[in-house]
């Protein structure tokens, strides 16, 4: 058993009357890499956030690892077009050195951009400055919150096979968020399927094969999911967006009204 | 330092040495109100300097010193009120903002006994410093820049995004409150060079017409204080020349160079 990095014991996040996540035990180990998926509102973020430290609980505990050093790549970064920034500024900006910021860039591919205003920066590359970031505080733990977000299909993939690059290069932990079902299912150790408790969790191929599972996400996204095998050309493919995630582009596939319906209402039995 | 002596005997060399130390101050915190979106917090704050005022005269306070401390009250007030979130915060600030300055008036007016230039608590009164008052703005001003020189990346960060500022570390709440400690401070300073009404355009005018000549934060900074020194220097002339009032007087001053920089520099050359 590797070193536990975080350790989340029965944990719950509770707003007033109002239950945000319950009864949540989930280990982070050196090593691993954790998804957290699940339908719009089942409390990823808030999931995320108490990993972090940034969301107190309302009950259990949260365990670090003591002197752990955290990257965090959150989910949007709304940069006020009144604050001019470059690259090369909001990296030094962690106190790191000019080299290091250097190389964290290099190895998220975006050190092309070293000089450039960050108002100027795709989504895409944004995303690989905030992981690049994240990385120049050589984090035990690395935790992201949708990382492909606004991140075309081939490019997800190559974010993706980055984040795993990184967890052997760096031997960190990595937690993240994701709606990708097929990405997720092709990239991760470990799956944590939530809706505001923990419905289903373990290697992809067990949680893809749980009723829970079947039941939150709807049959169809199950099956393919189960069944992936490099169908990225598919049109298939997008579905599990469908679950929860608003991209903002006309071109998913709605035709499952039902599962739609299933994910957003349906509180799967624990 | 018969030089220093005869100078500083002179209200028009007093009102530029007090206007352009505000200047000093106004820019880098006129840039965070303006990269926080704080515009009508500062209004706020300001508006409340009116009560500072009042209360000072009531309880014979050094004035600058009741109205840091009646703004370092309201925004803790601000605070908390908008952790609730029962009002939305511009609903909460306008609320705020108009009743301290109410309360203000309402509070001077009661103290019959007192003749106070209200006129020039709202628009400043900037040709009537004293060498007290040049006290208060350079070591406000000291105080402020050593802050801000200390804190500069942890402010900027927290500015940036104030997650990221805490996972890595930073005391973000310590951060924010520091800043709204300055806020207080400066404002009680410049009120008396523009006035509880007039404060936020000094802290935002040059700062936003900055942006368009800066491609870093802090030569956006730097580039703010010249700007609002030039306002000051611009303004106290106008007022020498065209008899016009002092503190309204910087702030067309500024308001032409807003202009002026927006109609020649496009947005495409600021990063």
């Amino acid at each position: 058993m590797s070193e536990a990095l975080v350790t989340l014991t029965d944990a719950s996040v509770r707003f007033g009357d109002l239950v945000i996540v319950d009864a949540i035990n989930l280990t982070v180990s050196r090593g691993d890499i954790v998804t957290v998926i699940g339908p719009n509102g089942a409390g990823k973020t808030t999931l995320i956030k108490a990993v972090l430290g940034l969301q107190p609980i309302s009950t259990g505990t949260l365990t670090r690892a003591p002197g752990l050093r955290t990257g965090y790549v959150p989910q949007h970064i709304q940069f006020q077009p009144t604050l001019p920034l470059t690259v090369k500024r909001f990296m030094s900006l962690t106190g790191a050195a000019p080299a290091a910021c250097r190389e964290a860039l290099e190895r998220t591919s975006v050190a092309h951009l070293y000089n450039a205003s960050i108002h100027h920066l795709s989504g895409g590359e944004m995303q690989r400055l905030l992981i690049a970031r994240a990385l120049v505080r050589e984090p035990d733990l690395l935790v992201l919150d949708e990382p492909a977000q606004g991140v075309d299909v081939n490019g997800q993939a190559a974010l993706y096979d980055l984040i795993r690059t990184l967890r052997d290069t760096l031997n960190c932990g990595v937690i993240m968020i994701s709606h990708d079902l097929h990405l997720v299912m092709a990239a991760t150790d470990k799956v944590l399927c939530l809706n505001q408790h923990v419905c289903c969790s373990g290697y992809p191929e067990q949680v893809s094969n749980d009723p829970a599972f079947v039941e939150l996400f709807g049959r169809h996204v199950a099956e393919s999911v189960a069944v992936y095998h490099h169908h990225h050309n598919h049109r298939h493919d997008l579905h599990g967006d469908v679950v929860g995630h608003h991209h903002g582009h006309g071109d998913h596939h709605h035709d499952h009204p039902s599962h739609d319906a299933k994910a957003r209402d349906h509180h799967a039995p624990h | 330092m018969p030089l220093i002596d005869s100078i500083l005997g002179d209200f028009f060399w007093r009102a530029l040495i007090g206007g352009l130390g505000v200047a000093i101050v106004a820019g880098p915190l006129g840039c965070f109100v303006v990269w926080r979106r704080m515009a009508y917090f500062g209004d706020t704050l300001s508006h409340s300097a009116l009560l500072g005022v009042a209360l000072g005269t009531l309880f014979q306070i050094q004035l600058n010193l009741s109205i840091a401390l009646v703004c370092v009250g309201l925004a803790l007030v601000l605070v908390m009120l908008s952790r609730n979130r029962a009002l939305a915060t511009d609903t909460l600030l306008g609320i705020l903002a108009h009743s301290a300055l109410a309360i203000g008036l309402v509070t001077l007016s009661f103290m019959p006994d007192v003749r106070v230039d209200l006129t020039g608590y709202l628009f400043g009164d900037l040709l009537a410093m004293s060498r007290a008052d040049l006290g208060w703005i350079y070591g406000g001003a000291a105080v402020v820049l050593g802050l801000l020189v200390w804190l500069w990346r942890g402010l900027l960060m927290s500015t940036i995004h104030e997650e990221l500022a805490k996972v890595e570390g930073l005391p973000v709440e310590w951060l924010r409150l520091t800043l709204m400690l300055m806020f207080s401070l400066v404002i009680a300073v410049a009120m008396k060079i523009v006035g509880v009404l007039l404060i936020t355009a000094l802290l935002i005018i040059p700062a936003a017409t900055a942006r368009r000549l800066a491609s870093s934060p802090e030569r956006m900074v730097i580039v703010a204080i010249i700007l609002g020194m030039v306002a000051v220097s611009g303004g106290l002339s106008m007022s020498w020349y065209l008899n016009s009032p002092a503190g309204p007087s910087i702030v067309v001053s500024a308001f032409l160079l807003f202009l002026l920089v927006y109609g020649l520099v496009s947005d495409r050359r600021a990063g």
